[in-house]
């Protein structure tokens, strides 16, 4: 059954989840981006606000309607709150007779709970666990904050100009991995529940139950946000890019990519499934103690593939390579899916507009662009 | 049982192999860690204080099962700093990791172990193994190569392997000095000097790559099947289980489903550059 949120609801919403413990995280306009940040009134939402994104270009604009998510997507969601830029494992402490005495560190901090999160994001998530969670070895850290995650998906009504999730099968409306889905509609939201928990939180705000008008319209606007995508990926990002990628790796594409290329990691930084982190280290100031954490790292780095005083990868066209090969490739091997999840976001923020898509077009002999499609209402 | 969090271990020997290649003989602090145990080829991640971990594998036990020589060459900041360390210092360790040697499909077998340079190492505990356990397997094989002469290590081990019945050892270096023992020259000239059975041998390789792709081409050459070579991988490696990303080669995490692959697994992405 699907319920209704007005858009005087967000408050209470925001209110109940506080009540339950939660820190609220939600999107905002900061620094001429959306990102999430701690969402403390509905009033902070990007209310009326549109992304424009092209390859390498990302520019916000104000509309007169005022809709809380008549945005895409912005450089970060769920990532940076489950695997975390930084996040400390263990600490260190040296004895007085030397000895060292090692203890793990476990997240400490209130759970959270994310509104706004994408279905991209929701499919990227999916995949993060498959990595750190669902594996032989657990993250323990990773662990934590998803099981002290609430999630609130909001389906998308308008596409990016960089969004191709209707090729890669996740999205525009989320299917999996939320415990409440919204739509926007007239006035407020079409809320689908996802689990238990979301039940319970609805049930809370007394929302009422959404009307066949608000249903057929919340699935006007994810049809609209589908029908938007002008980008495919090649082969719809199956098995099939693994062997077309490495039965190609001296095509001259990837010559030509790494001209442009200028290894800068912004892509795998976007990126909702990259995992890659180095470790670190940091004696305190006393020096009788250190903390070892892990960080963000990327493989267009030339520390990711350093060896005993060697670069194996000392050239950004190998990085490059190693970079799509292992994202559409060979991930499959290891997670049984592609890496890539279609938001987008790699293509956006690279500094010179380098788009995946448009590289494994190459490199397939397969179209990125998307021939049948119906125009939306926002298309010109 | 595997230690994820570190545990203090005690220097007890530390032994200088060459002027840039030397063991710690480690001991656990800890009554409680006595559980621990590793499969030869496996490694541990050893950790000095303040400065960060290193992927070492596993020499051997000692002779009351509780001691772990690493050997280790000292060449980046931390295996600088372990080098430093005296016998008493404290370390930590964190393992043991990854996929070790095949011992059960050695079993029956002549085993020709090939290595080069300080993958003698990893090496060592696959020796041991087949010693003590010696009416399970066939002749034992062990060719060692170096770039120069003065890089070899183990002389003393390699002499009194040498001795032993149903033991042939060679050695090979690029550039040699006077009064060199072995070959002058590339270590898979010493694959037509020792005498192989290859309808019955099982080959393990521990190097450079470009020495493991040589050596296994001239191996299929003489008839070997390829999936009776197995071969011991390297990458930067920081978390061990298979999460930092670092090691990634291809379908595989060398930390987890390595170090050691059959070369069937590995044979196309080592031929390319950059994995």
């Amino acid at each position: 059954m699907l319920y209704f949120l007005a858009y005087e609801q967000i408050n209470d919403l925001l209110n109940a989840l506080r009540t339950l413990g939660y820190t609220c995280m939600g999107p905002q306009v900061q620094d001429g981006t959306i990102v999430f940040d701690e969402l403390n009134h509905a009033a902070q939402l990007p209310w009326g606000v549109h992304d424009m994104q092209k390859p390498g270009y990302y520019r916000l604009q104000q509309s007169e309607k005022k809709e809380a998510f008549a945005w895409a997507n912005g450089p970060q969601a769920i990532k940076p709150l489950l695997f975390k830029p930084k996040e400390s494992l263990w600490r260190v402490q040296k004895n007085d007779d030397g000895k060292l005495i090692f203890k793990e560190i476990m997240p400490d901090h209130k759970p959270v709970a994310l509104i706004g999160a994408r279905s991209c994001d929701l499919a990227a998530m999916a995949i993060q666990d498959k990595t750190l969670l669902k594996d032989k070895f657990i993250d323990k850290q990773y662990q934590w904050h998803r099981e002290h995650l609430f999630v609130i998906a909001v389906n998308c009504s308008y596409s990016g100009g960089n969004c191709f999730c209707v090729s890669t099968q996740t999205g525009p409306k989320a299917t999996s991995g939320y415990d409440l889905a919204l739509t926007e509609v007239d006035k407020g939201f079409v809320v689908d529940i996802g689990s238990d928990k979301g039940r319970n939180l609805i049930t809370t705000l007394k929302c009422i139950p959404a009307t066949e008008t608000n249903s057929r319209q919340a699935d006007t606007r994810t049809a609209q946000a589908a029908s938007m995508q002008t980008k495919r990926m090649p082969k719809n990002n199956s098995r099939e890019l693994r062997n077309i990628l490495m039965n190609h790796l001296d095509h001259p594409r990837w010559h030509e990519v790494a001209e442009r290329c200028l290894s800068c990691g912004n892509c795998t930084a976007v990126c909702p499934t990259c995992f890659c982190h180095h470790q670190t280290e940091t004696p305190v100031a006393q020096g009788d103690g250190s903390v070892h954490a892990r960080e963000w790292d990327s493989c267009f780095t030339q520390g990711h593939s350093y060896i005993h005083g060697q670069v194996v990868r000392d050239t950004t066209e190998k990085r490059y390579k190693q970079w799509l090969t292992h994202k559409l490739g060979t991930w499959w091997d290891q997670f049984d899916t592609s890496g890539c999840v279609g938001c987008g976001r790699c293509v956006t923020w690279c500094p010179v507009g380098i788009d995946l898509t448009e590289e494994m077009a190459a490199i397939a002999g397969e179209s990125n662009v998307v021939t049948d499609k119906k125009k939306g209402p926002h298309d010109d | 049982m595997m230690i994820d969090t570190p545990v203090a271990m005690k220097i007890i020997a530390k032994n200088e192999e060459s002027p840039d290649v030397f063991t710690l003989t480690l001991q656990f602090m800890e009554e409680k860690e006595t559980g621990y145990d590793f499969q030869p080829g496996q490694f541990n991640m050893l950790y000095l204080f303040g400065v960060g971990e290193v992927p070492i594998s596993i020499l051997a036990h000692g002779e009351d099962n509780s001691l772990y020589a690493h050997t280790i060459r000292r060449v980046g900041r931390v295996t600088q700093g372990l080098s430093l360390l005296k016998i008493g210092d404290c370390v930590g360790l964190r393992g043991p990791f990854g996929r070790g040697w095949p011992l059960d499909k050695a079993q029956g077998k002549d085993v020709l172990i090939v290595t080069g340079g300080l993958g003698c190492a990893p090496s060592v505990s696959i020796i041991h193994h087949i010693l003590k356990h010696r009416e399970r397997y066939g002749r034992l094989i062990i060719l060692q190569g170096v770039k120069h002469s003065d890089d070899l290590i183990f002389r003393k081990q390699y002499q009194e392997w040498a001795q032993l019945p149903n033991v042939q050892v060679a050695l090979a270096a690029d550039i040699s000095q006077p009064n060199w023992p072995g070959h002058t020259g590339l270590i898979t000239e010493l694959l037509d000097q020792v005498h192989l059975d290859l309808s019955k041998t099982l080959c393990m390789m521990c190097g450079p790559e470009g020495m493991m792709r040589a050596t296994a081409e001239r191996l299929t050459q003489l008839q070997l099947p390829e999936d009776a070579i197995y071969l011991s991988l390297e990458r930067n490696m920081e978390c061990a289980i298979g999460h930092c990303g670092h090691c990634q080669f291809g379908g595989t995490f060398i930390c987890k489903e390595g170090p050691v692959f059959n070369y069937p697994e590995v044979k196309f992405l080592l031929s390319q550059r950059g994995f």
